[in-house]
């Protein structure tokens, strides 16, 4: 895996899991790798792991079923998107704006590119 | 784990390396010990295991005295040094002559590690290259499964795919019990698989923490302007203005640069260790 320069890698993982879970790679309610696994995959340090694990827990993303293993949550994918919003809001939105103000690109100049964007990349199949 | 309080150590009496140096480190780690040239890292090293006596104070590894070299301590401790020698023989002599030193030795595992690290298995250890030896080395410290391992600059000649399956199998190999000390000048090749640091400069250490407390204290990133800014320990041109190491005020998380940390702690000693002293 290739890991970011500025994020602390333990929210890169979390955001790795996320997007396996999304993707349906790692569907919610089965299991995910063990933690050791996910370490060696990475060639991260475990407890590294065990702190993205800690994370998600605390977001209910994931679960652990004592000496079993962790598991993906039912309803991850509807927290996984709570929580991407979240931090995209936070943090990558004021990038987004600064650049803007920057170069001096009005709201509606952004808003009618967004709204092509979309329907040039999402078109609707009705 | 490891305990050394107020050690000294020279190779002679009125030239000490280090002294009056206290360090405690826990099981469940993977430490990286970072030093300049000849600050001294290998010596300490040597006297953690028992190759070297100080000449003050108390080292105490695996609830054992090192330099007594105890059996009972011997098979709990593996080294592997900088400059390895290997005898003239094969894996299997090898592995018959040595293994039954270490009463947790997993033959399956030491097996599987050296056919994933791509190692012949029919040469005689000296026909071996310098890389292939120092995987085979590492391959066998592994298995010995002692509760402590160190390792003096284990990448160094280790061409590129072994250096990400070092990573994988020393991932690997960490559990509660196991303490891993790992010095090395090639932080990249250690990057994200240690989580705690060790810096010794000038006979003492200058830092030594849980990577998780450095990102709390300091925080790395980009910053546009740093002439004026008080919280900035240790800066260089980037192309996005200044790459930077600066104390973390507002609860930044960020991802610790081990370069740049140490190029900081060797800047701003003084600093740094009043940021590390709460």
């Amino acid at each position: 895996m290739e890991f970011k320069d500025k994020q602390a890698i333990y929210l890169q993982i979390a955001d790795y899991i996320c997007e396996q879970i999304l993707l349906n790679k790692w569907p919610p309610g089965e299991r995910i790798p063990s933690v050791r696994d996910l370490a060696a995959t990475l060639e991260v340090n475990p407890n590294t792991v065990m702190r993205t694990y800690d994370f998600l827990q605390n977001k209910e993303i994931i679960f652990n079923k004592r000496g079993i293993g962790y598991y993906g949550d039912e309803s991850a994918h509807e927290k996984i998107m709570g929580y991407r919003k979240e931090r995209f809001l936070e943090a990558e939105l004021p990038d987004v704006f600064r650049t803007l103000y920057l170069l001096n690109i009005s709201v509606e100049e952004f808003n009618a590119r967004y709204i092509k964007f979309i329907s040039e990349t999402f078109p609707v199949t009705t | 784990m490891v305990q050394l309080d107020q050690v000294s150590f020279g190779y002679s009496k009125h030239k000490k390396l280090f002294e009056n140096l206290t360090l405690h480190l826990e099981a469940g780690h993977i430490y990286g010990l970072l030093g300049k040239n000849g600050a001294g890292k290998s010596s300490l090293l040597r006297n953690i295991v028992g190759l070297l006596y100080p000449l003050d104070g108390r080292i105490r590894v695996a609830e054992r005295e090192p330099a007594k070299r105890e059996p009972a301590f011997l098979q709990d401790v593996f080294f592997i040094p900088e400059e390895i020698y290997l005898p003239s023989v094969t894996i299997e002599q090898y592995l018959k002559m040595l293994a039954p030193f270490y009463p947790k030795f997993d033959e399956q595992q030491f097996r599987w590690d050296i056919a994933e690290l791509d190692i012949p298995q029919k040469n005689k250890l000296t026909g071996m290259s310098f890389g292939q030896k120092k995987k085979f080395l590492i391959a066998f410290a592994l298995a010995t499964n002692t509760k402590v391992l160190i390792m003096d600059e284990p990448t160094n000649g280790l061409d590129i795919p072994s250096k990400s399956q070092f990573r994988r199998l020393v991932s690997k190999a960490l559990d509660k019990e196991r303490l891993i000390l790992i010095s090395t000048h090639q932080v990249r090749d250690l990057d994200n698989l240690i989580d705690a640091i060790i810096i010794l400069e000038d006979s003492k250490i200058l830092l030594q923490h849980n990577l998780d407390v450095v990102t709390e204290r300091l925080c790395f990133g980009t910053l546009n302007n740093v002439e004026f800014d008080s919280r900035v320990l240790y800066s260089e041109p980037s192309l996005r203005g200044y790459k930077a190491v600066f104390e973390n005020s507002e609860q930044e998380e960020s991802r610790v640069d081990l370069e740049q940390l140490f190029n900081a702690v060797m800047e701003n000693p003084a600093r740094i260790q009043k940021i590390f002293s709460y």
